[in-house]
């Protein structure tokens, strides 16, 4: 294959990312093409529908479904308030009157004759898109929503929970292989992204939490530690949905694992800068990895986006190793060897060697290194 | 247009098939291989493979279709592309036969395959008729709502507005029988404004084959919101199942609004001298043709990055499950939260600790494309295998059952024989082949950890053969069958099926050591290996496809291999490339749980039948 290569995580000082902020269901958009955006800013509105409630009246009233329409105070797309009496039958003796009331207030949806069940249906809920980024409007989808477009600094996880959030970039350990343990955290961190290096153990989490720290970046946790935090065993890494109080990223994966170098360094070089961060992942088709944006600031204007296409893994690239028994080191390709080689578990492979930064190679299997984008 | 309507001109090609192109369009990859005819016979001569291109920043599935198929032009010398298109017929009659495929045929489970919703009145009747309706259209089932699934409406609703299928199936009501609940289903779905997965423009398609009276009702409710189809009654009668009309349906629709949604599926319906089939709609097409042309009963496990499918045909009836969270890569962290580390544990014949472990399987799930390095790395990885393939076949007999709910005739010879209805399909003793299939059974490095895999996982009784595919081409098999089945026969049997061998394995337990049974296995060259095969021992005997050998055995009276406890058994075997199997660890299977016991004989098992290269 061409590309036996695993596509890496970006992680770059300047370039432009475009966001789509799509509304769940048609409904309108706000700003124009062109205008500047902040990331709290309302970008566009829908109106979800109400909740639903059915309630079957033949039941309630003891009568057969095809007649209760003789029975109905409020017919079909009538507004209702709570307690309003739906239908009630006309008996003889006063005190055998049912009244069937109406449990929520909205509108009357439908009525059937076949099953003698009423629809009541709840107001719309309105929905606020935000713009997610600071940046400038680059296109908009009529009734849909619209694309931003940030000129930026960028770096990948490769997982994380918890949806968007923005939050000044602060540093909690010193150097990318420290853990970030709670005594490195403070109340003047509130609201913050705080960036660990090599571990957070579940008591920093707990502690994040209790300060209201928006976001957490480092390079690696324990999976009992995400089980503990998540109350379940994640089985399938589609996230972005969990509350847990704080955004959480992983940049390099599961266990202790400093922070690559180049990551710490420009995360660094931006403290005290604002971050839109994202933990949403979703590792099937149509690859979804969470991210950290720092817009630059200055004039937000659109401008067309070039996106280099690589051409493979190139001598010199640097990589990653991404699988045991070397799993996070940081080398560079020193050898691209184009017959397949058999490794330890007598699979034959393509391979690649790097040079590790003390001068060691080894062979890695071609799946198993990561490029590091963006260089 | 109908999947009969599609391609009129192709789908019946005047000109000989000698050449042929297909492909499978995976969620990440996309496989084509090349068929040729050599003599009389076809076979396949070359693949090739890239990365399938439904998503962003291509969204149109047939540049890797293109991509893929260049790769075998590069290897094979022929020119099959002229730019975006592909050469039909081939030249030969004009003189350059390197030039063009005579037809090209195609699978796709790509952008997640055909997603349904199924409701049903009862849960365990209509809904899993409606359910097993669908699963054997190819579907992964979402969800299967039914009054009686204990939900409350509200909650129906929003689950059938949340989770945005490609199709909802209903079901419910014998007919002539009350409309009142599969008319309140339908209120439900209607209130939920059910969107499609794919397309804002347009309609969601649904399949009706419930309670046929109720059909005026149904139209009335749905019809202006949704696409909606009518097909027979799948269970026209309580005591009867008619599936084939609603998956003839499923598939026509799937074509015509589903695939119609999905990035460059335009093109590649253009493109095809078939109709595209949902890979694994495909792949049952191929198990049941095995089963019928052989009259057996047989099992197929198809194990996936990130679902496990399962197929079986027994006594001519063909099942279908999907594990749609069982998997080797993007699910596998599921395979731990669902099987449990204790029961992945047992499998593996080192110590290691539960963190490790845990970590190393979610890297794995975060970077679902690596490969397993170290020799106790693909270790790890062949003890999820075997939980994930045993869950996926627990899944599989809970729906692989006879009809629910249908009253049975009792005679004074059941009363101490308690049966219910909808007892499972799936008898192990009277499974004949296990067909296996995915990339962690393809690929093992050596073909006897894919047979002991699938022997542990499934724990079959008696006498089993067992086989893998080879390259994992049955789903293009399966989709060439319907436009030439000689074609697909031929390159099944020569090119596809790697026989690995034959599994015996007694029924009972006892202690390690004690006798199992005696055996007697005459080899081809006439040499006769005698023995006694003792609880806890594994034996494994050299004999290849084209030899058969003739295996007696004389259980203990703990054993029985079918023809009752201690009774003797005589039967004529053909081997495989990894050969004869004498399993005499017990049925069922049972693991020390003490640590190091447990280490120690799993050691001594792999040992055995050179399962890992020696010195590990």
């Amino acid at each position: 294959m061409a590309h036996s290569y695993t596509p890496g995580l970006t992680v770059t000082e300047r370039t432009t990312v475009r966001r789509r902020r799509i509304l769940p269901l048609p409904g309108s958009v706000l700003v124009q093409v062109g205008d500047s955006v902040r990331a709290d800013t309302a970008v566009a509105r829908a109106e979800l529908p109400g909740k639903v409630v059915p309630l079957n009246l033949a039941n309630q009233l003891g009568i057969a479904p095809d007649e209760i329409n003789d029975y109905l105070v409020k017919k079909e797309q009538d507004s209702v308030q709570k307690d309003d009496v739906l239908a009630e039958n006309k008996p003889f003796i006063k005190w055998l009157k049912t009244e069937i009331r109406s449990p929520i207030t909205g509108k009357v949806e439908s009525v059937s004759t076949i099953t003698g069940q009423i629809l009541l249906r709840e107001p719309p809920r309105v929905l606020e898109l935000r713009g997610y980024i600071d940046g400038a409007v680059a296109e908009v989808h009529p009734d849909q929503g619209v694309t931003v477009e940030s000129t930026c600094s960028l770096v990948q996880g490769i997982f994380g929970i918890g949806g968007e959030t923005s939050g000044e970039l602060v540093m909690g350990v010193k150097a990318p292989d420290q853990p970030l343990l709670p005594e490195q955290l403070n109340p003047s961190m509130k609201g913050k992204v705080v960036v660990g290096g090599a571990f957070l153990p579940a008591a920093t989490m707990a502690r994040a939490k209790e300060l209201g720290i928006v976001g957490l970046v480092v390079g690696g946790i324990h999976d009992k530690d995400l089980r503990a935090l998540l109350g379940y065993d994640l089985g399938v890494a589609i996230t972005g949905t969990e509350q847990v109080g704080f955004t959480l990223i992983l940049t390099e994966g599961f266990g202790t694992i400093p922070m690559a170098p180049k990551t710490f360094a420009l995360l660094s070089a931006h403290a005290g800068q604002k971050a839109s961060i994202s933990g949403a992942t979703q590792i099937r088709a149509g690859v979804i990895r969470p991210e950290i944006i720092i817009p630059h600031s200055g004039p937000a204007a659109v401008t067309k986006v070039a996106q280099a296409e690589r051409e493979g893994i190139q001598l010199g690239d640097p990589v990653r190793v991404i699988r045991d028994p070397l799993f996070g080191k940081i080398g560079a390709v020193s050898g691209l060897p184009s017959e397949l080689r058999a490794i330890p578990t007598e699979s034959e492979v393509r391979v690649l060697e790097v040079r590790f930064p003390d001068g060691t190679t080894t062979v890695v299997p071609r799946a198993n290194i990561e490029v590091i984008e963006g260089a | 247009m109908t999947a009969a309507q599609q391609s009129p001109a192709t789908s019946n090609p005047t000109h000989p098939l000698n050449v042929i192109v297909a492909t499978d369009c995976g969620s990440t990859t996309t496989k084509a291989i090349l068929i040729e005819k050599v003599g009389n016979e076809y076979r396949q001569t070359y693949r090739g493979e890239a990365p399938t291109t439904v998503e962003a920043p291509f969204e149109d599935v047939t540049r890797g279709v293109l991509n893929a198929i260049a790769e075998i032009e590069e290897l094979s010398g022929r020119t099959i592309l002229d730019g975006d298109r592909i050469i039909t017929p081939n030249q030969a009659a004009q003189g350059d036969p390197k030039r063009g495929v005579d037809i090209y045929v195609s699978t796709s489970s790509a952008g997640g395959g055909l997603q349904m919703m199924v409701t049903g009145v009862v849960q365990n009747m209509t809904g899993e008729s409606a359910q097993r309706a669908a699963l054997g259209a190819g579907a992964i089932v979402i969800d299967v709502l039914a009054s009686n699934d204990g939900r409350l409406p509200y909650e129906k609703i929003e689950r059938i507005r949340t989770m945005r299928p490609d199709m909802i199936l209903m079901s419910g009501g014998t007919d002539g029988g009350a409309v009142t609940h599969v008319v309140e289903m339908a209120e439900y779905i209607a209130a939920a404004e059910p969107r499609p997965r794919f397309g804002s423009t347009y309609r969601l398609p649904l399949v009706y084959a419930g309670n046929k009276d109720a059909q005026p009702q149904v139209n009335k409710i749905l019809g202006e919101k949704t696409a909606l189809e009518f097909a027979d009654n799948i269970r026209p009668v309580l005591e009867r199942e008619n599936l084939a009309p609603a998956r003839n349906k499923i598939h026509d629709l799937f074509l015509e609004h589903v695939m119609q949604q999905a990035p460059g599926y335009k093109k590649l319906i253009e493109m095809a001298g078939a109709p595209i089939m949902p890979t694994p709609a495909a792949v049952g097409v191929i198990m049941e043709t095995i089963a019928k042309r052989e009259g057996i009963n047989l099992i197929g496990v198809d194990i996936g990055g990130a679902t496990t499918d399962v197929f079986s045909v027994f006594g001519g009836l063909f099942n279908r499950t999907v594990s749609a969270n069982l998997g080797m890569s993007y699910s596998i962290s599921n395979v731990l939260a669902e099987a449990g580390l204790e029961n992945i544990m047992r499998w593996v014949p080192f110590t290691i600790d539960e963190q490790t472990l845990r970590n190393r399987i979610k890297n794995k799930m975060v970077r679902p494309t690596t490969i397993p390095q170290s020799l106790d790395e693909l270790q790890i990885e062949h003890a999820i295998a075997r939980e994930a393939l045993r869950l996926a076949l627990i899944h599989h007999k809970s729906l692989a059952t006879g009809l629910k709910g249908v009253q049975q005739e009792r005679t004074i010879s059941d009363v101490f024989e308690q049966r219910t209805s909808g007892k499972t399909l799936i008898d192990l003793l009277k499974l004949d082949l296990i067909v296996g299939s995915g990339g962690i059974l393809s690929h093992a490095p050596r073909r006897i950890q894919s047979m002991l895999m699938m022997v542990d996982a499934y724990e079959p009784l008696g006498v089993t053969t067992l086989s893998v595919d080879s390259i994992f081409m049955m789903p293009h098999l399966g989709v060439l069958s319907t436009v030439n089945e000689q074609a697909a026969t031929d390159v099944f049997v020569r090119d596809c099926m790697v026989y690995l061998g034959t599994c015996i394995a007694p029924i009972g337990q006892g202690k390690d050591g004690e006798r199992c049974a005696d055996y007697e296995v005459a080899l081809p060259d006439g040499r006769i290996e005698k023995g006694t095969l003792a609880f806890g021992d594994l034996k494994l005997f050299s004999l290849t496809r084209d030899q058969q050998a003739t295996v007696t055995l004389q259980p203990s009276k703990q054993a029985d291999l079918g023809e009752g406890p201690g009774q003797s058994f005589t039967r004529t075997v053909k081997g495989g490339v990894v050969g004869l199997m004498l399993d005499g660890r017990g049925r069922p299977l049972q693991l020390p749980t003490e640590q190091a016991a447990r280490v120690a004989m799993l050691t001594k098992w792999y040992q055995a039948v050179g399962l890992y290269p020696k010195g590990n």
